[in-house]
């Protein structure tokens, strides 16, 4: 996308969907950040219980409230929501229906847990109807947000989760349920919405990746961005990826480099140095497979890097960076 | 799967468990170490669980122990849950299939055997209720849209027939002596804790207050019903529709009499959880959030009085040579020049795996300040995927190391 279209990008909903333990949070909070500079207006949502995102911002558990968790230099601003199901339908209800006392008496017949933990698909209602409320919230005059990032359910139940149209229309055909689901789905499947998943270049990862493209074409989902995250960055020089791998390389060159280089090393130090270079070696290569298999999906892919460190306020802001300068968002 | 030995008392806290002497500094050393060929050594042992958060290995730890379980001679039957494909397929398992398969090229040399199936979770609770009421009643409850809802999407359904699948695996080894050693694999869940809580749930709401509530318009005249009941149904029903409510209550009205039976199921696999028969393997990754949920369920078995056998701390990065700290490997590298690019990228490798593993460290450290009689393995990442017979056989000694 070039800048002059991200400018006009309609999208105001972002899904992060992927394999489990990919990334999917980490990613979505660095998109949030990088969708606030310019003084962009941001919310972050989760919806799985989890305080995912307050343990990666370093946060107290966040309440069922939207709160502000990052600024940006330029007046941006990330807020944050990790959406109740139970505390959403009690929202719903006081809300269509003022409902306070008899959501109360609801509460102690065991209905709000039956709807929110066993009625498949009303779950799915209420969670993601509270991310469409915020999306199309306006204030004085204007958009709430500018744009909502959803850390979504992973690939293995996104499909359900998304179309919580068909999923509720085997059960609630008609009523208020009903009428929201249908509204939902018409946000999800219009151009203000896109699906993006991210992956790690593994087998298993990039397998589900591509399941879930198949799943989000039929259901007729607005494919975003795959986001390849986590890649290690090769530290061989090229031609010696295979030698490495192969098990190959020259133990009496790295020894007399050693030897050049000061470093008295005895024979196990080598073979330690060509054991590690193996391991990477390999793991390259299989990346490369992976990547090759991601060729010529739909659509585009961006990269980005493992973070030697692990995760912290900076690393997301590196990612984050990444992410802005790919112009894909 | 007899228990020729006496049965232990209920509580007696298992070695694991036993509280330490010492100071509780969480020094590695001090760690004791999960036995896993004594564990399957053990023939009291007849229930292995392996639980564990998202990813970390659940299925390919299942898998291993299994496999190196029957080559030493135990009948084992595996019970995996979404397998990654080429997984499946090594051990035989083309599809979903409620029925144990033998596994071939699994060596039998000691007597042992492994048989491996993959939960079928609609499967499962449509035989439960074929199995549980009559023909008629059964039909109509599997064509009724709440009960396909609720048997394929509600979350919790895979704990939920995990548990049952176990139950029917147990009762099958006991009476058939057909196995005397059941490796279960958990759902891919969140949390590790969702395995022993979904049952509950969902059976605490298949016998709940709501359910004699939905069954009473279907029981008695409405006239009797409360104030506070009719103004329930009359908000379920504005709020889902008339219909769903119609559903739900033929639905509740058919599965009447195999609530109970549900209810009791749950209970008595949960009592086989409990007995020292079983023991739990928490399997995580060496990473905060793996470990933070490991501690969770750790905490939650104590509470519970369910038999931890150990922590199975799974793709730690391996080890590197000994003698060359990351600061001298790093100013070698600095000090090459480009004809010696390779060299360099090596120390440079071996300085970050370094890091790595002194992270790793210092995370297991605090798991075991924090649980210090948690016996723990640790099994090196392999290069590769774990997705045939040989790699499982890898993991398998990796663990028993
Ligand atoms: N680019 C990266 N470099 C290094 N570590 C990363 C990177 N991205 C994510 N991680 C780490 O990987 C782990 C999983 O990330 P995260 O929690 O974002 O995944 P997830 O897909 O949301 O997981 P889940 O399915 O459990 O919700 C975390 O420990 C995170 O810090
Ligand atoms: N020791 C190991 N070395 C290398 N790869 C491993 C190791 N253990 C597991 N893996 C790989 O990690 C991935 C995840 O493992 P696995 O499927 O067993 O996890 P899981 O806990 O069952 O996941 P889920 O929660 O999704 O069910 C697989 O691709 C597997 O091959
Ligand atoms: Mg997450
Ligand atoms: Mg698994």
């Amino acid at each position: 996308m070039t800048t002059d279209a991200r400018r006009r990008s309609p999208v105001r909903l972002h899904v992060v969907s992927g394999k489990g333990g990919t990334g999917k949070t980490t990613v979505a909070a660095a998109l949030a950040l990088a969708l606030a500079s310019g003084g962009k207006r941001v919310l972050l949502c989760e919806v799985e219980g989890r305080q995912g995102i307050a343990s990666l911002f370093d946060v107290a558990p966040l309440p069922y409230a939207e709160r502000r968790i990052a600024v940006g230099s330029d007046g941006g601003e990330v807020s944050a929501l990790a959406i109740d199901t139970e505390a959403a339908l009690l929202e719903y209800l006081a809300m269509f229906y003022h409902l306070g006392r008899a959501g109360k008496l609801l509460d102690r017949f065991g209905v709000i847990d039956f709807a929110t933990t066993v009625a498949p698909g009303v779950r799915d209602v209420l969670l993601i109807g509270k991310v469409y409320e915020a999306t199309r919230r306006s204030e004085r005059g204007r958009s709430a947000y500018d744009a909502v990032v959803l850390d979504a359910p992973p690939t293995g139940r996104i499909g359900r989760f998304l179309n919580v149209n068909t999923e509720v229309a085997g059960i609630a055909k008609t009523g208020p349920i009903r009428r929201q689901a249908s509204s939902i789905m018409q946000l999800l499947t219009s151009d203000k919405t896109r699906v993006h998943l991210v992956t790690s270049l593994e087998e298993m990862a990039v397998q589900e990746t591509l399941d879930a493209l198949d799943e989000l074409t039929r259901l007729r989902l607005g494919l975003g961005v795959v986001i390849v995250n986590a890649v290690t960055e090769p530290h061989l020089p090229g031609e010696a990826i295979d030698e490495a791998a192969t098990g190959q390389l020259d133990e009496a060159r790295v020894a007399a480099s050693l030897k050049e280089a000061g470093v008295g090393a005895d024979a196990s130090v080598v073979a330690g140095l060509i054991a590690v270079g193996a391991e990477h070696a390999v793991r390259i290569r299989l990346q490369e497979e992976q990547r090759n298999r991601l060729e010529g999906i739909r659509p585009a892919v961006v990269e980005l890097p493992a973070l030697n460190e692990g995760v912290d306020l900076g690393g997301l802001y590196e990612l984050a960076h990444e992410l802005r300068e790919s112009q894909e968002f | 799967m007899a228990r020729k030995t006496p049965r232990r008392p209920a509580r007696q806290p298992s070695r694991s468990n036993r509280a330490r002497v010492g100071p509780l500094r969480g020094r590695l050393s001090d760690v004791p170490a999960l036995k896993v060929d004594e564990l399957i050594a053990n023939r009291d042992i007849s229930i292995m669980v392996c639980c564990g958060s998202g990813g970390v290995g659940k299925t390919t730890t299942s898998a291993s122990i299994a496999l190196r379980a029957a080559e030493q001679g135990r009948r084992v039957v595996v019970l995996t849950i979404d397998p990654a494909r080429r997984l499946a397929q090594s051990m035989g398992l083309s599809e979903l299939d409620n029925d144990p398969k033998p596994v071939s090229g699994v060596d039998e040399s000691n007597g042992g055997r492994l048989d491996a199936m993959m939960l079928d979770m609609k499967r499962t609770f449509d035989e439960v209720v074929e199995s549980h009421a009559s023909p008629e009643k059964s039909s109509q409850i599997l064509a009724n849209p709440f009960y396909q809802a609720l048997s394929s999407s509600f979350a919790g359904t895979q704990e939920y027939m995990a548990m049952e699948k176990l139950g029917q695996l147990h009762a099958e080894a006991l009476g058939s002596g057909r196995w005397d050693l059941i490796v279960v694999d958990t759902p891919p869940s969140r949390s590790a804790l969702d395995f022993l809580d979904a049952p509950e749930r969902l059976s605490s709401f298949l016998d709940g207050r709501l359910i004699r509530l939905l069954l009473a318009p279907a029981r008695g005249p409405a006239r009797f019903l409360s104030v506070g009941v009719s103004a329930v149904t009359s908000t379920i029903s504005k709020v889902l529709g008339g219909q769903m409510l119609r559903d739900v209550q033929t639905f509740v009205a058919a599965f009447d009499t195999l609530f109970g039976g549900f209810r009791s199921r749950a209970d008595k696999t949960y009592q086989i959880l409990k007995d020292p028969q079983t023991a739990f393997l928490v399997v995580a990754s060496p990473d905060a959030d793996a470990l933070r949920e490991a501690a969770f369920f750790v905490e939650r078995l104590a509470e519970d009085h369910m038999p931890l056998a150990g922590l199975v701390l799974n793709r730690v990065s391996p080890p590197v040579a000994q003698g060359l700290s990351a600061q001298t490997a790093l100013a070698a590298a600095e000090r090459l020049s480009e004809d010696d690019a390779l060299t360099a990228a090596l120390l440079r490798l071996h300085a970050e795996r370094l890091d790595t593993i002194g992270r790793e460290r210092s995370l297991r450290r605090r798991f075991a300040a924090a649980h210090p009689t948690v016996a723990t393995v640790t099994i090196a990442a392999l290069a590769t995927d774990v997705h045939d017979l040989s790699s499982l056989r890898s993991v398998g000694a990796l663990a028993a190391a």
